[in-house]
């Protein structure tokens, strides 16, 4: 019974990755340069000087890679490369991302086997209160806009 | 009733469950304001960032002695994991400082005679006696994919509850040290007896990767829910005791 437990919630995960996957293609193009709304109003930026390679125009930017502005997450800085390929962001990676990780320490990972999996399910229940990593990812709102505003056909 | 003001680069909210006096709030945020003058690494006159400039450990006041003894501590505790040192050699103790900013703002506002309220910084958040709805604190998990969305909802009660992520989706995350791909773990949600720490374990997790969830789930009094990339959660073996 177990092992058919851990087969499903297997098949179910694929699943689940296989929509997020098919999620991303469509969702890629719709993020919007340039929105100065969205800018995190208390992150403050180094003075990186924000680079981009381009080639060809057949969308809505150009092709080619940018570098996006360094940017305050306050547990470190955040800085994105942006791909952009037929006018559509393609591909975003991290130049610099905030860690505490020290090097070659190993942690004993025994206990992983037995720890419970499922599949996340979102909930609308009513909530007094929401935990979640907000700073990095409004850092990385605004070192990513910084690429594509360079991108803007 | 609840109250929202932006302090330390977060929305620092507190909700509670009767009315309460507009002075003990200010007195919250003031000190809020406080610890971000005397540890933010981005304020040029703030003590941390005169320390980066060589400020000797002779005239350092006595909060920033605790400080660095708790990260000394922690950094012992999680394996090297947790670690105040950046790359260039200047030092950063903010990961530390927000939940022993509210764990302090907790006791100060109990000080005052309050008793069911909660204080969120950045999504840290520490639940202190009833709830608006009954005797707990329904927190929820928000999820990595989605932000409008939670994935699980908590009760609390005098607990405090910490998220360390990404919340970016179905990018590539490298470590830059390593190049290992960090995106594999997308969020680790901590809750303990307190914020202070709940926050400094579920940094120090975060940054373990996959092992995260078993150094929590080795922590006496501890539980975890962790998601990955393709939206698998593992969770500790106490975890569902807490699931609304």
């Amino acid at each position: 019974m177990k092992k058919a437990l851990i087969s499903a919630s297997v098949v179910v995960a694929f699943a689940l990755y296989c929509v997020h996957a098919h999620d991303e293609q469509n969702e890629a193009p719709k993020v919007t340069p340039n929105s100065q709304a969205n800018q995190p109003a208390n992150t403050t930026t180094r003075t990186t000087t924000a680079t981009a390679s381009t080639s060809q125009s057949t969308g809505q930017f150009k092709d080619g890679s940018y570098t996006g502005t360094s940017v305050d997450a306050y547990y470190g800085y955040i800085q994105v490369k942006a791909t952009v390929s037929d006018g559509k962001l393609t591909d975003v990676t991290f130049l610099d991302y905030p860690s505490d990780r020290r090097e070659s320490i190993e942690i004993n990972s025994q206990a992983m086997p037995m720890l419970k999996q499922e599949a996340i399910q979102s909930q609308t229940a009513h909530v007094d209160g929401v935990s979640g990593a907000t700073d990095t990812s409004a850092a990385f709102i605004e070192s990513l806009q910084a690429a594509l505003n360079q991108a803007k056909s | 009733m609840q109250r929202t003001e932006h302090i330390m680069g977060m929305p620092i909210i507190i909700t509670t469950v009767k009315p309460t006096d507009g002075a003990a709030l200010d007195a919250i945020f003031d000190y809020f304001r406080q610890v971000d003058a005397r540890y933010s690494t981005y304020k040029p006159d703030s003590e941390i960032s005169q320390i980066n400039r060589g400020l000797p450990r002779a005239v350092w006041s006595t909060e920033m002695h605790d400080i660095m003894r708790r990260c000394e501590l922690t950094t012992q505790q999680t394996q090297g994991y947790f670690n105040i040192e950046r790359p260039d050699g200047q030092l950063d103790p903010s990961g530390l400082v927000k939940g022993w900013a509210i764990q302090q703002a907790t006791e100060l506002l109990h000080s005052k005679g309050v008793d069911d309220f909660s204080i969120d910084a950045g999504g840290d958040i520490q639940a202190s006696g009833n709830g608006p709805t009954g005797p707990e604190w329904r927190m929820g998990i928000r999820n990595p994919f989605d932000r409008t969305e939670v994935v699980k909802v908590i009760g609390l009660r005098d607990q405090g509850i910490a998220t360390s992520g990404t919340a970016i989706r179905g990018q590539h995350i490298y470590d830059p040290h390593d190049n290992r791909d960090l995106t594999d773990i997308v969020s680790l949600t901590v809750i303990g007896p307190t914020i202070y720490d709940a926050d400094r374990f579920a940094t120090a997790a975060f940054a373990m990767g996959q092992k995260g969830i078993s150094f929590i789930e080795d922590l006496e009094g501890f539980e975890g829910y962790m998601i990955d990339k393709h939206g698998t959660a593992t969770m500790t073996s106490g975890f569902e005791e807490y699931v609304r």
